[in-house]
């Protein structure tokens, strides 16, 4: 499997999509903001579709799409607080809708559309693999640096507010973090799917974990095997990646949620 | 020549507030309350309480009046001291699972900034923050795996780690057994004689605290009642009575 050249790329793209995607999704998932990754999803088919009216990158497009999309979405949130899902279903209705009609627009309803709605092994270029490195790197070096301080927020949004931290901008990181996700693993586990691997590897790592540190940790180990045993199956038993990887990373949460131990209070 | 006082840790101002297209909330409030004091702000649930400590915080703005947090708007977060806000719910997933330890290291935050990880005279502020509120056995615990009333403690101690001038708690004792609400009290005024922060304590039931804190302010929609709780009428002693 590994003397073909685009494995070895979908597997080199797999190892950062798999470490990072949950540990950002961690992010998400403390603030309560599951969702937020499967909004900018849509939000990213809309961009794949202008790249392909405008003959550019779509890769490209369906990142800076996300990027507009993730600051909108957090600007909504923080102006109208409460009313933080409507934020979210305004800019994910918007999203895909803006797709369907530069989709048609373009003419473009086609296989190389549905590679990027579910994910393909055989799409990822050279190109996409240091594009891939390249951002993943500078993802997870951001996460490494400013853990301390997203976690914080995390745990007490307003306490830090009061207490003078730059809420503002730690949420927006959040945002263009989950962004970048979604704009570097689209390739591999699709616009549709890739949410859930931002989510399901961090509820399964809630059940086992015994701290924070603890549960960022396994959520990118499982978040890890999900994808390189899905690129396995998918490669040998001819299967769409993005199902693949999902599937299994829904197995192991719901394995998790039976097996794991929420420990009684004192 | 004679020195200047420095200003009130908190000062309303003719604050009046109203929630968008709602009735008023809040009218006409002024208050100040001074560095070092412990002010319980009681009163009956929907009575404003909660939103004048949100104002008194910067995190409402007054539709009219003025607030100062240490003699600057309330609004800016520049160099006043700090202030430590134990909020009335725990926000985070009732999944996660964070321990004690990691809580208080958040503390942190609001002294250190966000970049990087904490260094040994930090750590140190963290488990003595931790030690303070009675919970150093418990440090690497899960914090769902603790009681009510030990949460609440955890919550302060992370209020502690940031070293605040100024210690706000909305409802802490709420789903907190009476036991627990009375070592609460005891921790708060102890806090208060070691310490010398100034501490506003928000709850609609004033019982536990009545003994230990320095001056009562009831709210119902405006202050009813600012003074010694010792000079509070029997009849408002009364749960039922509506203040």
């Amino acid at each position: 499997m590994l003397s073909l050249e685009f494995m070895r790329l979908a597997f080199a793209v797999g190892l950062v999509v798999g470490v990072l995607a949950p540990a950002v999704g961690f992010f998400l998932v403390e603030r309560r903001q599951s969702l937020v990754g499967d909004g900018l999803g849509h939000v990213a088919f809309a961009g794949v579709a202008a790249g392909y009216l405008l003959g550019i990158s779509p890769v490209l497009t369906a990142l800076c799409f996300a990027v507009v999309g993730a600051l909108s979405i957090e600007w909504l949130r923080s102006r109208f607080g409460a009313a933080g899902d409507q934020a979210l279903a305004l800019v994910f209705y918007t999203g895909i809708a803006l797709g369907i009609v530069l989709v048609s627009s373009a003419n473009r309803l086609d296989v190389g559309l549905f590679q990027f709605l579910f994910g393909s092994i055989l799409t990822v270029t050279r190109t996409d693999l240091w594009a891939v490195l390249a951002l993943g790197g500078i993802s997870l070096a951001a996460i490494a640096i400013l853990y301390r301080g997203l976690v914080g927020v995390v745990l007490d949004e307003e306490g830090s507010r009061v207490a003078g931290v730059r809420v503002g901008s730690l949420n927006t990181a959040v945002a263009v973090l989950a962004a970048l996700t979604v704009g570097i693993s689209m390739r591999i586990v699709g616009i549709l799917l890739i949410a859930a691997l931002m989510v399901l590897p961090v509820i399964a790592a809630q059940r086992l974990a015994w701290s924070l540190r603890s549960t960022l940790a396994l959520s990118s180990l499982i978040g890890l095997g999900a994808v390189l045993a899905g690129l396995t199956i998918a490669y040998y038993a001819d299967l769409p990646p993005g199902g693949t990887i999902v599937l299994l990373a829904a197995a192991v949460a719901v394995v998790a949620s039976f097996t794991g131990a929420v420990p009684r209070r004192a | 020549m004679p020195v200047e006082a420095p200003p009130p840790a908190v000062e309303l101002d003719g604050v009046s507030f109203a929630y968008r297209g709602g009735p008023p909330v809040l009218e006409a409030v002024t208050l100040a309350v001074e560095r070092g004091e412990f002010v319980g702000i009681a009163g009956p649930n929907g009575g404003g309480k909660t939103t004048l400590l949100r104002l008194a915080l910067g995190l409402e703005r007054p539709s009219s009046g003025v607030v100062r947090l240490f003699g600057a708007s309330a609004g800016e977060r520049g160099s006043r001291p700090r202030i430590g806000y134990v909020s009335q719910r725990a926000q985070l997933a009732s999944a996660t699972p964070v321990t004690v330890h990691e809580v208080v290291e958040a503390g942190r935050l609001a002294v250190r900034g966000p970049f990087g990880p904490l260094r040994a005279p930090d750590r140190a502020v963290v488990r003595e923050a931790i030690d303070r509120v009675g919970l150093g056995d418990r440090a690497h615990k899960p914090l769902r795996t603790l009681s009510g009333g030990m949460q609440q403690r955890a919550f302060i101690a992370r209020a502690l780690a940031s070293e605040p001038a100024l210690l706000a708690l909305d409802e802490p004792t709420t789903g907190v057994d009476a036991a627990s609400q009375e070592s609460l009290a005891a921790l708060l005024a102890e806090l208060r004689a070691d310490l010398g922060m100034t501490i506003l304590y928000v709850s609609h039931e004033f019982g536990a605290v009545e003994h230990v804190v320095s001056r009562l302010v009831l709210v119902r929609g405006r202050i009813v009642f600012d003074g010694d709780p010792a000079q509070l009428p029997a009849l408002w002693h009364d749960p039922s009575h509506t203040h």
